[in-house]
């Protein structure tokens, strides 16, 4: 019972992070139907971002959990600029181009952040350091349960909440809906539909640096490669939700990690990603549009 | 409209380059200072600083930042006057590039196609060889440069089969590497356990590649769009995973090596011989495939694709049977894939896993979007550019997949449709003289 539980949690905190992707990738594909493959580098610039900015406020000496905050606001600022500027270079001028160009666009965008950042920095593993302070309380959990991930599993409800309600009743959450259903229509309404995109590259990429900065600091290491095999699972996990579909991210990234923890806690740790995409390959099977997405009915 | 476009025209280039997008060399100067000081801002952390953590070290690179300011405020002018240009030619889009009209001006009369297949054809297989010419020792590709025209030639094929499925059918696949592993792992493990030679292994490879694309279309034939991309991609990472963990099987990740070359007639040939022969092998298989997916594509099952490609609903309303001319189009471009496999393995003696990621499929699908999707000449030119400038780069051997990346995002900003766009066989219509009047 202990082990399954122990498997839970880890498989809760992983599907919290790519639950934290898919959202990006999910929010982004809504708008312009555009598989953002530059957004897992994103994730790794946010934690290196994050890795820089604790190293040097350790070095100051600032206390433990100042870190952790700063740490997390800085890699957000530098995410969601990257995010920002990655559309406006990779993507803007692509508007109204053939639907594969943005894609290819994407990949090679993909290919120089990743060795923008091997470059500038290393290709080895870099140790991260810890910035979640060990909780006195959760000595009852032992090993099933430690304290980075119970914040990595909070956050990612505070996060999902708090974006859940920020679209649902701001202006700009409303916008965004907007352009998702019909673009030229928004536009038609008045709304800056230049804007909308930038505003969802910005927090889908704001997201995507919280989730890096959490889960380097409970793994330990990053590398410039984390972004690749991270993006490819979070974006598994949309469209096992439903692409599209803000509470379909959320739930296939936990469906995702609970099934990576289990298959790999009980089967064969070798096959991980294998049951993965077996699942998805399933479940796409039998429901093509994924758990929550809408059958979209074509009309002539 | 044409106004706008007579007055920047008039206007010199140095000027153009100067206030491209601007109203004014001053507003031009700064929104280049913006864009210059918003990138250094964005490169500080990443670029500027590297701490160490475990010594507690941190090294300062000041002077990066000043190349990132002076690069984007002098690229920030290229780009401008880029995009102002390309606004510029939209009216025209329909219109082709200098190189694209030299090319069907060659190709409409017979004479000069002819003699452009003819130089093309000797300078390919003239490629490798030794010439004495007025004395003097002329070889075009040395034993390394022939290397990489093999495996630019591979390459191609593999374009050309993704082609068929991309290009015409319209069904996004970024599995495609899947079918390539598998074609070089048969051959490797058939050569291994039983000795079976090239030669016989090239069928069976197109074989093998045509079922695993059965077996792949099958199940995502109701899926569409980006849902059968990453269908294709998980099946892709699953066959390679599989190969990487079948230890018992595959060897797993160290590989298999000592692959035979192929021999001729029975005699094996040395290092330099086997690469010679493999380089007609494949300008052979070139040939074939660029005859056959020719052919394929004004058959009646290439216009099928088509029609599939433009829209599903009216295609099947024409009677068209969907789930046939899906599955064709799997089996056939897996087919290359899979003979092409055979080909790396022979060519390279060795395999492993890690040759067949994502960024294998990823590189092949570039090639055909970047060439010009459903044109052949364009999947020949996306992967010369694609495969030999990288090679050419290895100067700057670390910047080599930076500017990859840059190149493939430049590419597409500025010539979105490829660089050879596709050309449908035209049929004229001679119209009576009464009747031409009217239009």
């Amino acid at each position: 019972m202990e082990y399954f539980l122990e498997l839970f949690f880890g498989g809760l905190t992983r599907g919290s992070i790519y639950a934290l992707i898919a959202l990006g990738y999910t929010m982004v594909y809504g708008i312009i139907e555009l598989i953002n493959f530059a957004h897992g580098e994103i994730y790794m610039i946010g934690a290196f971002t994050g890795l820089i900015v604790a190293g040097l406020l350790t070095m100051l000496g600032f206390p433990g959990i100042s870190i952790l905050a700063i740490a997390l606001v800085c890699a957000v600022i530098w995410a969601a600029a990257y995010g920002y500027t990655v559309e406006k270079v990779a993507y803007k001028p692509l508007r109204g181009a053939p639907r594969l160009s943005p894609l290819i666009s994407a990949i090679g965008m993909s290919i120089f952040l990743q060795n923008y950042v091997m470059l500038s920095q290393t290709s080895d593993f870099l140790p991260f350091p810890e910035l979640v302070p060990k909780f006195g309380f959760m000595k009852h959990f032992g090993s099933m349960l430690s304290s980075s991930e119970l914040v990595i599993v909070v956050a990612t409800v505070l996060v999902c909440v708090g974006l859940t309600l920020f679209i649902k009743y701001t202006r700009l959450g409303k916008a965004m809906r907007a352009t998702a259903q019909n673009r030229k229509m928004a536009m038609l309404v008045g709304i800056n539909v230049d804007m909308v995109i930038s505003a969802t590259f910005i927090i889908g990429s704001s997201l995507a640096a919280v989730g890096g900065v959490l889960i380097a600091s409970h793994i330990g290491q990053i590398n410039y490669y984390i972004g690749f095999i991270a993006g490819i699972k979070a974006f598994t996990a949309a469209v096992l939700g439903g692409i599209g579909s803000l509470p379909g991210a959320m739930l296939g990234g936990l469906v995702l990690g609970l099934t990576e923890a289990y298959a790999t806690g009980y089967v064969s740790s070798d096959y991980e990603d294998v049951f993965a995409f077996c699942l998805l390959v399933l479940i796409l099977i039998f429901r093509p549009a994924g758990i929550m997405g809408k059958d979209k009915i074509q009309k002539v | 409209m044409s106004n706008a476009t007579n007055d920047t025209q008039e206007k010199s280039f140095l000027g153009l380059l100067l206030t491209a997008g601007c109203d004014s060399f001053p507003q031009a100067l700064w929104r280049s200072l913006i864009a210059a000081v918003w990138f250094v801002f964005l490169t500080f952390p990443i670029m500027v600083i590297r701490v160490n953590t475990i010594e507690h070290t941190v090294v300062w690179h000041w002077q990066r930042m000043g190349y990132v300011a002076v690069g984007i405020f002098f690229g920030s002018f290229v780009w401008r006057w880029l995009l102002a240009r390309k606004e510029l030619k939209k009216d025209a889009a329909s219109r082709e590039s200098k190189a694209e009209s030299l090319l069907t001006r060659i190709q409409n009369n017979p004479t000069s196609k002819y003699l452009l297949l003819a130089l093309i054809a000797l300078l390919a297989v003239a490629g490798p060889m030794k010439f004495s010419l007025f004395g003097s020792k002329l070889q075009l590709l040395n034993l390394y440069q022939t290397n990489i025209m093999i495996s630019c030639l591979v390459y191609i094929v593999l374009g050309l089969g993704l082609n068929i499925v991309v290009g015409l059918a319209g069904l996004l696949d970024l599995g495609y590497v899947a079918f390539y592993g598998v074609g070089a792992y048969a051959y490797a493990l058939c050569n291994m356990h039983w000795g079976v030679g090239f030669w016989a292994m090239l069928p069976v490879g197109a074989v093998l590649g045509a079922l695993l694309g059965l077996l792949l279309g099958f199940p995502v034939l109701r899926l569409k769009g980006d849902y059968l991309a990453i269908v294709t991609l998980g099946f892709g990472e699953i066959i390679r995973l599989v190969l990487e963990n079948w230890g018992d099987v595959t060897m797993g990740p160290s590989g298999i090596s000592n692959i035979d070359r192929p021999a001729l007639f029975g005699i094996k040939l040395g290092i330099i011989g086997s690469t010679h022969y493999m380089y007609y092998i494949m300008i052979g298989l070139l040939v074939l495939t660029i005859f056959c997916v020719n052919r394929l594509q004004n058959s009646r099952i290439g216009r099928a694709w088509l029609a599939l490609r433009e829209d599903e609903i009216a295609c099947q309303a024409m009677g068209i049977d969907k789930v046939k001319t899906k599955l064709m189009a799997f089996a056939l471009g897996a087919t290359w894939a899979g003979m092409a496999g055979v080909v790396f393995a022979a060519k390279t003696t060795f395999i492993n896993p890690a040759s067949f990621t994502f960024w294998e499929s990823a590189i092949i699908l570039s090639i055909v979007v970047i060439g010009g999707m459903g044109s052949i000449r364009g999947v020949i030119a996306g992967a010369v550019i694609l495969i030999l400038v990288p090679e050419y780069l290895r100067d700057f051997a670390q910047f080599r997949m930076l500017l990859f990346g840059s190149i493939m995002v430049v590419v597409m900003v500025f010539r979105p449709q490829g660089l050879i766009s596709a050309k449908r066989k035209l049929y004229t219509y001679q119209a009576k003289p009464a009747g031409a009047a009217n239009e």
